[in-house]
């Protein structure tokens, strides 16, 4: 009844079902990929495969922390990818923001709003889309940047990329579960 | 929630989300995300531009053997990893840097009190408390000042600052910021290298209060 993307049915089988068949998928497509990625800034391969290595198993065993109402499976890896690399290169391991409460989660996890992952996922694919159709040179620009190669001051404001419209949908989601939260304990 | 006016800006956002801060702006940067849903939606959003990135990667092959070996790694036990939780006015991040425990306070003066979070050569980033009313001694900035209020709220030449609020402060803004009248304004403030106080106290206590 649902049209979510492949990665995203995987995902949700592998948080809700611990489906090891739709892990091995998530693999499949991941893994060379983030290999390729973790390549660019400039690791070899054979230490690119142990980060992949550590990013698939911590997507298997933080599996419950993915929320597809805030982010497609992609920017979810891509975060867990970057934590890895920059506590692989640095002493402080890096600080992440605090985790939404459990409350937050179990609501979200058991009232699966599929107008709100559907449309988490249709923002990524417009902005997979406005990417592509950068400039080559604005385009390794912003490429580097989440590559992590540039400093906030090398950052220009600007990239081009259509944030806005993402950040109010994701927005709307987060006020719109903590409503819904709000009613169900009065 | 909705009170923030002033936020992290996008290139900041955007150097977070790949993980390019140093630990002392990305401590201020992730306790502001943690109070507000505006800053979570956009860091969201950066994140989902980094995934893009990330799936216009070339792929590249894989050794024989890394799928097995990660399948058969499926259910060995997983390291656990603490998460710390809010506390009073300190968001889960600035307890992870305080290790659960209360800030241990160091007076400045004039009822002025700081802690010192973190400090290297890269730059330091500490909790200052300043008493309804008083001023932030005057200083001037070696690289970028982010200061989040996380109780009161200050003012200074460039406005007004209250909970959750961030002021990203350059090198060439000199400032006197003071507490406005009322509750104490506690904040969290991370510089690019030890801040450097002009009239409130003589430099040469500095090495000493690590200022
Ligand atoms: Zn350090
Ligand atoms: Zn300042």
């Amino acid at each position: 009844q649902t049209e979510y993307s492949d990665q995203t049915v995987w995902m949700l089988a592998v948080k809700n079902n611990r489906d090891r068949v739709a892990f091995g998928m998530i693999f499949d497509f991941y893994a060379p990929r983030l290999k390729g990625f973790v390549m660019r800034t400039g690791v070899s391969g054979a230490q690119a495969e142990e980060i992949v290595q550590e990013v698939l198993l911590t997507v298997w065993r933080k599996a419950d922390q993915f929320d597809p109402h805030r982010a497609q499976v992609s920017s979810w890896i891509y975060q867990i990818a970057r934590n890895r690399q920059i506590d692989v290169i640095r002493k402080e391991s890096r600080v992440m923001p605090e985790e939404l409460s459990t409350d937050l989660k179990d609501e979200g996890a058991s009232h699966e709003d599929a107008s709100q992952i559907m449309a988490v996922e249709q923002e990524a694919e417009t902005l997979r889309m406005a990417l592509a159709r950068l400039k080559p040179g604005q385009r390794e620009m912003v490429e580097k940047a989440y590559l992590g190669e540039l400093s906030h001051s090398e950052i220009q404001a600007e990239t081009g990329l259509p944030l806005g419209t993402i950040k109010s949908r994701i927005r709307l989601g987060l006020e719109k579960l903590r409503h819904e939260l709000k009613e169900l304990r009065s | 929630m909705s009170t923030i006016k002033h936020h992290i800006s996008d290139p900041l956002m955007a150097a977070y989300a790949a993980g390019n801060l140093p630990y002392h702006y990305e401590l201020v940067v992730a306790a502001q995300i943690s109070m507000s849903d505006e800053a979570r939606a956009r860091l969201a959003a950066h994140e989902m531009a980094g995934g893009a990135v990330m799936m216009d990667s070339a792929e590249a092959d894989l050794s024989a053997g890394m799928k097995n070996n990660v399948m058969a790694m499926l259910d060995e036990p997983a390291p656990k990893d603490v998460s710390y939780q809010k506390s009073g006015v300190f968001p889960g991040p600035v307890m992870e840097a305080l290790k659960g425990k209360p800030p241990k306070w160091k007076s400045l003066g004039f009822g002025v009190r700081q802690s010192i979070l973190h400090a290297d050569k890269e730059g330091s980033v500490r909790l200052l408390y300043i008493p309804g009313g008083e001023a932030v001694p005057e200083h001037s900035h070696e690289g970028l000042e982010l200061t989040l209020v996380l109780q009161g709220s200050f003012s200074d030449e460039t406005g007004r600052f209250g909970v959750g609020d961030i002021e990203i402060a350059d090198d060439d803004l000199e400032h006197t910021p003071h507490a406005d009248p009322g509750e104490p304004c506690i904040c969290l403030a991370a510089t690019g290298a030890p801040l450097r106080f002009k009239k409130f106290m003589p430099r040469l206590f500095q090495p000493i209060f690590k200022i």
